[in-house]
């Protein structure tokens, strides 16, 4: 059973590592938003296999459900005029390789190898370790954790609320996209100016704004 | 029941998380397009959030407190999200484009 | 966990997906001949006694339908999205608990997974359905089915807060995230009286939730061709067709799980005892398993029955009437439902009858004071035609 906890969790890890490099380097944004939603998925796995459920269905309730749909909301609200061919790196990118690399082989893989973590005994034969779940969780955050849960909730209100006012557009500022019977009556009008069409330029149709 | 901590060491798991901090940090510094550097930041984030609950379930799985900063990271991830999503649809607007290195120009 | 215990998991899980399909596909039956008899039709009674063979040749002219693909279309997204749609659509049944066939060892043949966090799961798995759509509708390379695809992602994001607070109050009911415990919780009372509000609120919510009518903006024939899936043929359309029945029925499982007491039903406990006593345990677990499958089954043909008539009544809403609705009505309410919920549990904890007609009362006037307020007066939108 332990060797199958290890294939299990060695699949994850190699599995959650490919899609976050897939995820930064692949040309196509929304290729790399659906990499990085599998990559989101299989943590979420992760923390089922390390028995923290409560963290796990969240990971997927919020990170897959929520945070992601909203980036691909966000890329398809934005559609990139010049096309997918440019490039989608920055000039420099192998200076941002070697930070990366450095900080990894440096710092952290010695660091973590050499040092000595105390863990806990393990439990004895026949009983297992008690786990907080999700009822500890709930209890905690009425209690010990009262204050950083509702700084939470208020930092939560002040996101929404500001997403709203940047990403607000007063009606008078949208950009005007003209349909095609209004584009050829514009043309007309240049030959031969009517009163009618003018009115229509200022007004706008429900139907036309973008 | 057997459980993951017999089963992996902790060094691993943490060599995940520190390798997914990485690549992600990787591809927030690479990306032109803002909302692929978003992207690297939320990995980033999931690679905190790895550490976080490993260190709950091999150091103290009896108490809440790693489980808690997990879901305040979570909590912090969407709250982010939403006003740097925000803030990309509000730039393509007046800009019409979404590359980080052609919004170089204070005026508005 | 033995080898004989996998292989009943891996037949559960088989027999589960199958039973799945197969109320989808008479569940379309169902609804044909429903709306049919509502606007005054037949409905399909040609392939089978009464059409009950009309599921069977639908398949098969979808499985022999040309499959094209669009020359433009981002080619491996565009095959995967059925799958994203269909699989978590399968995967939400894995909690609801169906019936009551207890297997001796304090476990339940008749639910395939009993987890501490199964609500959150349901909300979980509900709202990556929406996967499906908004990718299909991007990989088309389609304007009209990316237009359905971004209403879809909109409209899915915005009904879940209303869902999950819905959702919320029966689990406060029932102090416990987990489904089986929350139908246990409603022997005495089915959580639709002290939760009448979340009832409501759930209903429509979830009806948003799966795009159906009168939410199907994001299939909207008039304005977007087919909507999503308008570039989708054979079998890949045949998925996305089958995904939205099967998470319609799933929804209204769930809502029987937990506002309608699950399996519960009068009576039932008796009927077990009396067969226990008449032939002994086995036969007396079958007669419970049969008898609450059976129950459960029909309070979910009743709430789909809803369903139908909902589609077949009113008409489809505008966008921002739907957008109206979800922030400013459906979210309101459902976060008054959990203040009041809370507050009545704290302040009568031991009095579950009181606290029901009171949660009852209280959700009611809450109801009928939002329809006094929101009831559409004199005309306060004027809309301006364009002349010309």
């Amino acid at each position: 059973m332990n060797t199958f906890i290890t294939i299990l969790f060695v699949v994850f890890a190699v599995y959650i590592l490919v899609a976050a490099i897939m995820t930064v380097t692949v040309k196509n944004i929304v290729h790399a938003a659906l990499w990085l939603i599998s990559s989101f998925f299989t943590v979420g796995a992760l923390y089922l296999l390390m028995e923290a459920e409560f963290i796990g269905v969240a990971q997927v309730l919020i990170y897959v459900g929520a945070v992601s749909i909203l980036i691909l909301f966000a890329i398809m609200l934005t559609r990139d005029l010049e096309g997918t061919q440019n490039r989608q790196m920055t000039p420099r990118w192998w200076i941002a390789l070697i930070v990366p690399a450095a900080l990894f082989g440096l710092l952290i893989t010695p660091t973590v190898l050499t040092y000595q973590w105390q863990l806990p005994p393990p439990a004895p034969a026949g009983q297992s370790t008690p786990i907080a779940g999700a009822a500890q969780i709930g209890t905690a955050f009425v209690r010990e954790y009262l204050l950083p849960f509702q700084v939470a909730s208020v930092l939560l209100t002040v996101a929404l609320i500001g997403a709203v006012v940047i990403a607000f557009e007063e009606r008078e500022r949208r950009r005007y996209v003209p349909t095609l019977a209004e584009k050829v009556r514009q043309q007309q009008r240049v030959r031969r100016p009517d009163p009618a069409a003018s009115a229509m330029q200022s007004s706008e149709t429900a139907g036309s704004e973008t | 029941m057997p459980s993951m901590t017999e089963a992996v060491p902790l060094s691993w798991v943490l060599l995940l998380a520190g390798a997914l901090f990485c690549i992600g940090l990787f591809g927030a510094l690479s990306r032109r397009n803002t909302v692929g550097i978003l992207l690297g930041i939320e990995l980033m984030l999931n690679a905190v959030n790895i550490n976080l609950v490993a260190f709950w379930r091999y150091l103290e799985p009896n108490v809440v407190a790693g489980q808690t900063f997990a879901l305040f990271v979570v909590t912090v991830a969407a709250a982010e999200a939403a006003v740097g999503l925000a803030m990309i649809i509000a730039i393509y607007r007046s800009r019409q484009t979404v590359n980080a290195d052609e919004v170089d120009s204070l005026r508005g | 966990m033995t080898r004989v215990d996998i292989v009943i998991l891996i037949v559960k899980c088989i027999v589960l997906a199958l039973a799945a399909t197969g109320v989808f596909a008479y569940f379309t039956l169902f609804e044909r001949r429903l709306l049919a008899r509502m606007q005054n039709r037949v409905g399909p009674n040609r392939a089978g006694p009464a059409g009950f063979l009309q599921p069977i040749a639908d398949a098969l002219k979808l499985f022999f339908k040309e499959d094209v693909t669009p020359l433009l279309a981002d080619r491996r997204v565009y095959l995967i999205s059925p799958a994203f749609a269909i699989v978590p659509a399968l995967i939400i049944w894995a909690t609801i608990p169906l019936g009551m066939w207890p297997d001796g060892r304090g476990g339940n043949w008749l639910q395939l997974a009993e987890v501490n966090v199964g609500i959150l799961y349901l909300l979980a798995v509900t709202s990556i359905g929406v996967y499906g759509i908004a990718i299909a509708g991007w990989a088309s390379n389609n304007k009209y089915s990316m237009l359905g695809g971004v209403r879809a992602s909109a409209q899915v994001i915005s009904y879940e807060l209303a869902l999950g607070l819905a959702v919320l109050g029966a689990v406060m009911q029932a102090q416990s995230f987990s489904t089986a415990e929350i139908v246990e919780r409603q022997t005495l009372m089915w959580n639709v009286v002290p939760q009448f509000l979340g009832f409501v609120v759930f209903i429509i919510a979830a009806t948003a939730e799966v795009v159906r009518a009168p939410f199907d903006l994001v299939e909207a024939e008039q304005e977007l061709v087919g909507g999503y899936n308008t570039e989708y043929s054979s079998m890949k359309f045949a998925l996305f067709f089958m995904s939205e029945y099967v998470k319609l029925v799933a929804m209204n499982a769930i809502a029987v799980t937990l506002f309608l007491g699950g399996w519960q039903f009068p009576g039932l406990q008796t009927l077990a005892a009396a067969a226990t006593q008449q032939y002994g345990f086995v036969i007396g677990n079958a007669v419970l398993g049969l008898a609450s499958l059976g129950a459960f089954l029909l309070k979910v043909m009743l709430l789909s029955f809803v369903s139908v008539w909902v589609r077949a009544t009113l008409p489809r809403v505008r966008y921002d009437q739907l957008m109206d609705l979800g922030w400013k009505v459906l979210l309101p309410l459902s976060l008054a439902n959990v203040v009041v919920t809370a507050v009545l549990n704290v302040f009568l904890p031991d009095s579950p009858v009181v606290t029901a007609i009171a949660g009852l009362v209280i959700g009611t006037g809450i109801l009928l004071a939002t329809a006094a307020i929101g009831r559409p007066g004199k005309e306060k939108r004027r809309v301006t035609l364009v002349q010309g």
